[in-house]
């Protein structure tokens, strides 16, 4: 049973136990200030299908980073939980990878040093060369077979977030998180990540929870889109299913019947 | 890509070589080198004009010093006395010469005497060594120490006295300062342990850490007649110059960029890979823009500390040359000026080429 099997067939919102990666229950962020508690979150729950696209919108500044770091283990939970396959997290760990907004490569390592600080990590017993398979593959994956042995500094700014998504990768997530990972990029730049991003993810099949501003690509990569109210006090406030065919390509997506409809609904619940 | 590779092979060989190894490479255009050579030509200018400025003034205030002397001797001896007087100053005589800022000539000419008296006490040594060479051997034999030679240092030996002096200090303000610089910088716990201590000493002068260093290594010293300037002067230095160092790594230890202790954090890395895989490389070049620093103030600090040390180095030089006060003192002074200088440049130099190489921000570096 495929993801969009199981969200076509689920009619009260209750999803197979089995089925579920993220559960988020109950979430509260709530940041002490000196004029009194600032509730960022609350009462948000999400649960997330294993093998699902989540794309994640919502106004700038409503908490979905805050929500997506506290998913990482980076930000601490004021209240509910997070469970990842059904164990409540503590603390970020190699399950979860992130890709940030900013590339965050260590600027001193080559691009293949970068990947392998994560995959000496997950696999402390792999023979040198074994890492080194590993890392260069996913760099092949992302398009960087000629950059392996470049600074990170001399990379551009579209090379270097390939890099990160690499060691994203590399590591073997469950979950992977991005954070508006190619909200600094040009649209042409963006466009090529968003098809190398999908293509490793419907080889890797894991569960990722992407933010984003660009209603095009949370419709184009997402199964499920999900939107966020306006701080404080954010939750859930609607989600929608994007029923097509995978694997997608932009221009099928964009000659779909129901394209600009999902446009318009995530358009009119934005400016709102 | 051409400039890419351009700025990276900049960024490689030594900074302060760039104007030279760029004209051996070949690689200016035609309005590149009427450029640099407009640059050389202001710069020789100036030089040119600065000599100029201090020949005058030193003729101005040789005459000055002269006129007061013949007067002087006027109204004391009288006028025969006076015209005595004149005339030995004129003529050039050593032992009737102003007392007085030198010229550029003599202070050139002084510098040359400098290095003849080096070749002369090189001979000198070389001879001695020879002479004591079977005296020694024997001496060896018996399990005795060697006579060596205990004639005065030449100019260049002075020098190179400083130079090992400053290296010394600056390798125990190294060896102190970064460590603690580290680990004051990871943990603010003792951050603030150590707080009150840096504030504290590190204003004190040079002058003070001087006599504190010489309280404790001449208790230390206590039976054992070797030289220990030294050793004084060196720690002192040392002392005086890791403020810098200490006070940088901490900042740049405890400032990464958030970015990238979130990497950390996520692909859980362990606290001694954390420290050395991305603490430490990403505040290098904050260590050593501290280093640059401490090597310069070190530099600095040396010449007052050999004084008071009495170390045999340019700061005990420059000191005895002004109680000398010998004919040519004062332009031997200047000599020592001019060098201590001209060191003082070329090890910021150094450091600055090494501070870029580390650094992986281009722009970071100034």
């Amino acid at each position: 049973m495929n993801v969009s099997t199981i969200l076509k067939e689920t009619e009260n919102g209750l999803f197979p136990p089995s089925k579920i990666m993220l559960d988020l229950k109950d979430l509260k962020k709530v940041y002490p200030t000196p004029k009194g508690d600032y509730v960022v979150l609350e009462n948000l729950n999400l649960q997330i299908l294993k093998e699902e696209f989540i794309t994640i919108i919502g106004h700038s500044g409503c908490g979905k980073t805050t929500m997506l770091s506290m998913i990482a283990g980076l930000n601490e939970i004021s209240g509910g939980n997070i469970a990842v396959l059904g164990k409540h997290i503590k603390g970020p760990g190699p399950d979860r990878g992130v890709i940030f907004q900013s590339p965050s490569l260590m600027p001193w390592m080559t691009s293949l040093q970068n990947v392998l600080l994560g995959v000496k990590q997950v696999f402390p017993h792999a023979t040198k060369s074994q890492r080194n398979d590993i890392a260069k593959y996913y760099l092949q994956k992302v398009g960087l077979e000629n950059a392996f042995y470049k600074k990170a500094s001399e990379l551009s700014q579209g090379m270097q977030q390939r890099v990160g998504i690499a060691r994203a990768f590399a590591i073997k997530p469950k979950v992977l998180l991005l954070d508006e990972p190619f909200g600094m990029l040009d649209s042409l730049t963006r466009g090529e990540l968003q098809d190398i991003l999908i293509e490793i993810w419907n080889k890797e099949k894991i569960t990722a929870v992407m933010i984003t501003h660009d209603v095009d690509e949370a419709i184009f990569l997402a199964d499920r889109v999900v939107m966020m109210t306006s701080g404080p006090r954010a939750k859930i406030g609607s989600i929608l299913n994007v029923d097509f065919e995978r694997p997608r390509t932009r221009k099928t997506v964009l000659e779909h019947t129901n394209y600009y409809d999902y446009r318009k609904q995530l358009i009119d619940f934005l400016e709102h | 890509m051409a400039q890419d590779i351009v700025l990276k092979e900049n960024k490689k060989s030594m900074v302060f070589l760039k104007p030279i190894t760029t004209i051996f490479k070949g690689k200016l255009s035609k309005e590149k080198w009427l450029l640099s050579a407009k640059k050389t030509g202001i710069t020789l200018a100036s030089v040119l004009l600065f000599l100029i400025l201090w020949h005058f003034g030193s003729q101005a205030l040789y005459n000055k010093e002269a006129n007061y002397k013949i007067n002087k001797t006027l109204k004391e001896q009288g006028a025969a006395a006076a015209e005595a007087e004149r005339a030995c100053i004129y003529s050039g005589e050593n032992n009737c010469q102003p007392n007085t800022l030198p010229s550029p000539l003599q202070v050139w000419q002084s510098l040359q005497l400098l290095i003849a008296d080096h070749y002369v006490i090189k001979a000198d040594k070389k001879a001695f060594e020879e002479k004591m060479f079977a005296t020694n051997e024997a001496l060896a034999a018996k399990g005795k120490k060697k006579i060596t030679y205990t004639g005065r240092p030449s100019f260049i030996d002075i020098v190179l006295t400083s130079i090992k002096t400053v290296f010394a200090g600056f390798l125990l303000a190294l060896l102190i300062a970064v460590p603690i610089g580290i680990v004051i910088g990871l943990s603010p716990f003792l951050k603030s342990a150590f707080n009150w201590f840096i504030q504290i000493f590190k204003p004190v002068s040079p002058v003070v850490w001087y006599l504190l260093v010489f309280m404790i290594v001449k208790t230390l010293y206590i039976g054992n007649s070797s030289d220990n300037s030294f050793v004084i002067s060196f720690i002192s230095v040392g002392l005086c110059a890791m403020w810098a160092t200490l006070v940088n790594t901490a900042m740049g230890v405890a400032s990464v960029d958030k970015d990238y202790i979130n990497v950390a954090k996520v692909l859980k890395l362990g606290t001694f890979q954390k420290i050395f895989k991305i603490i430490l490389p990403s505040s290098l070049p904050l260590i050593f823009t501290g280093l640059r620093i401490t090597l310069s103030v070190a530099w600095m600090v040396l010449i007052a500390i050999e004084l008071l040390a009495q170390s045999p180095g340019l700061g005990l030089f420059v000191w005895e040359e002004f109680q000398n006060g010998a004919n040519d003192s004062n332009s031997k002074i200047i000599v020592a000026m001019f060098v201590i200088g001209i060191i003082g440049f070329l090890l910021d130099r150094i450091m600055l080429s090494v501070q870029q190489m580390v650094s992986f921000n281009k722009n970071e570096a100034i």
